[in-house]
């Protein structure tokens, strides 16, 4: 089959390590960690992202796991300014000191994304499965604002900590964030498995709506708030990285290339490594990227449907997750024959208890 | 509404760049991007730090066959929205 040339892609997220301190419960990383000893170096990283400014990416998101884990960050930031890319550090913050951070601001790091998991010191630090990790990261916020760097707080919500969200607005605003990022959690890869554990109720959700509105036109010209109401509660799937294969690469810390970070879970797929092959043709050639790129791979009732080319059916790993099968219309919309299943989530999240399974790296050496 | 005396900038992390692959230019921020139009673009490019929303709009006042007014309320209007939007600051 021969398809038209896709257009260029805007965004890289680069997985540097699956290596980090923290354990959340809903990681976004796959069940499957890659160790230390399987990460691409620096000088790759620089290749992969010179390719990425060449073929039309603007933003790079640099990621993990804990990106800080590695000691070659400054250098892999500057290879990111040397492409001309703009670099966004997505950290926990509880690795970088005043020191570590200065010379990431030296090597022409842009923007800082620092997670924050409660506005509650002790919930906090539950969640994230790190003692005294809270305190660590208001300490880091700090410094970021000594560094001049511009800030957003990005806080995963969910059953456990929703009712902070005003107190979460004001850590933002008081830990001089320009920008807040409330994020429901996505439920697939260690989410999945404690999704009883962090579904919000209907009601939780509710008032998180309607304190986002308030605050969003209180707060006017002062701090942006990005909200999306999470998919167990919607009518309409949202349109997954923009479409599979449209606009967004991921890298994982070995080298695959994904068409979303979590894609790596699914099975049935050869993704192609950025050891092998450059990202240009991987974007245009590599069939991992073109088997849900665009519409004609879709199932009804996406393919008759008039939002197939807005939310492009939805997200792939979720369709994968509750179906079993990864080229079903995305549960999240009502119009799935599956949709039913995310009522049943609910109900049987309504009953459950707290307890959390913490994401934690595999005890016997993986290969990748 | 944006004072004419005040003098816009780019929020920090904002930045105007060329997106070579697209043909175009674009303003780039954390998970942000936006397209000027032609007269979004002309505006964007004078803010400098230094130049009031005066001097922008007699910059473009002088440049353009266009009646101040009309010019004063374009540059209003896109930099009342971008302070909205955290893309600017004044």
């Amino acid at each position: 089959m021969n398809l038209p040339p896709p257009p260029p892609p805007l965004g890289l997220l680069a997985e540097l390590t699956h290596r980090c301190p923290l354990r959340c419960p809903y990681c976004s990383n796959p069940v499957e960690l890659s160790r230390a000893s399987a990460e691409l170096d620096a000088e790759t990283w620089g290749r992969v992202f010179r390719e990425a400014a060449a073929l039309g990416v603007l933003q790079l998101h640099l990621s993990g796991g804990e990106p800080a884990a590695r000691r070659d960050l400054p250098e892999i930031v500057a290879h990111a300014a040397r492409a001309g890319l703009y670099s966004n550090l997505i950290t926990s913050g509880v690795l970088l000191d005043t020191a570590r951070l200065k010379a990431l601001a030296a090597a022409g790091l842009d923007h800082v994304q620092l997670s924050v998991q409660d506005a509650e010191e002790g919930s906090a630090d539950r969640i994230g499965g790190l003692r005294g990790g809270h305190v660590r990261k208001l300490a880091f916020a700090e410094a970021v604002q000594a560094a001049d760097l511009p800030l957003t707080l990005n806080a995963v919500v969910h059953r456990q900590n929703l009712d902070r969200l005003p107190a979460l607005i004001d850590l933002a605003l008081h830990l001089g964030a320009g920008r807040l990022e409330v994020a429901h959690v996505q439920y697939y890869g260690w989410a999945l498995r404690n999704r009883d554990a962090l579904l919000p109720s209907r009601a939780q959700l509710e008032a998180a709506t309607e304190t986002v509105t308030a605050a969003r036109e209180a707060l006017r010209g002062r701090l942006v708030i990005d909200y999306v109401v999470p998919d167990y509660y919607a009518r309409r799937p949202k349109a997954c990285m923009g479409g599979w294969g449209r606009s967004f690469i991921a890298v994982s810390p070995a080298g695959r290339a994904l068409p979303c970070h979590a894609a790596e879970s699914l099975p049935g797929f050869d993704f192609p490594n950025v050891r092998d092959a450059s990202l240009a043709e991987i974007w245009a050639h590599s069939e991992a990227f073109q088997r849900y790129r665009g519409t004609s791979w879709m199932p009804e009732p996406c393919r008759a449907c008039d939002h197939r080319e807005r939310d492009w059916g939805g997200c792939r790993c979720q369709a994968f997750a509750l179906t079993g099968d990864a080229a079903n219309t995305d549960p999240a919309c009502a119009l799935s024959p599956h949709h039913h299943l995310l009522d049943l989530a609910v109900r049987d999240a309504a009953i459950a208890g707290a307890d959390f399974t913490y994401r934690e790296m595999p005890r016997i050496p993986s290969e990748a | 509404m944006i004072a004419p005396t005040a003098i816009p900038r780019f929020a920090r992390g904002m930045r105007l760049r060329e997106d070579a692959a697209r043909a175009r230019w674009v303003v780039v921020g954390p998970e942000r991007l936006f397209v000027p139009d032609e007269i979004a673009l002309e505006i964007l490019r004078l803010l400098d730090g230094s130049r009031s929303v005066d001097a922008i709009v007699d910059d473009l006042a002088a440049r353009f066959d266009a009646p101040r007014e009309a010019i004063a309320a374009d540059v209003t209007t896109l930099l009342d929205d971008l302070l909205a939007k955290g893309v600017v600051t004044a």
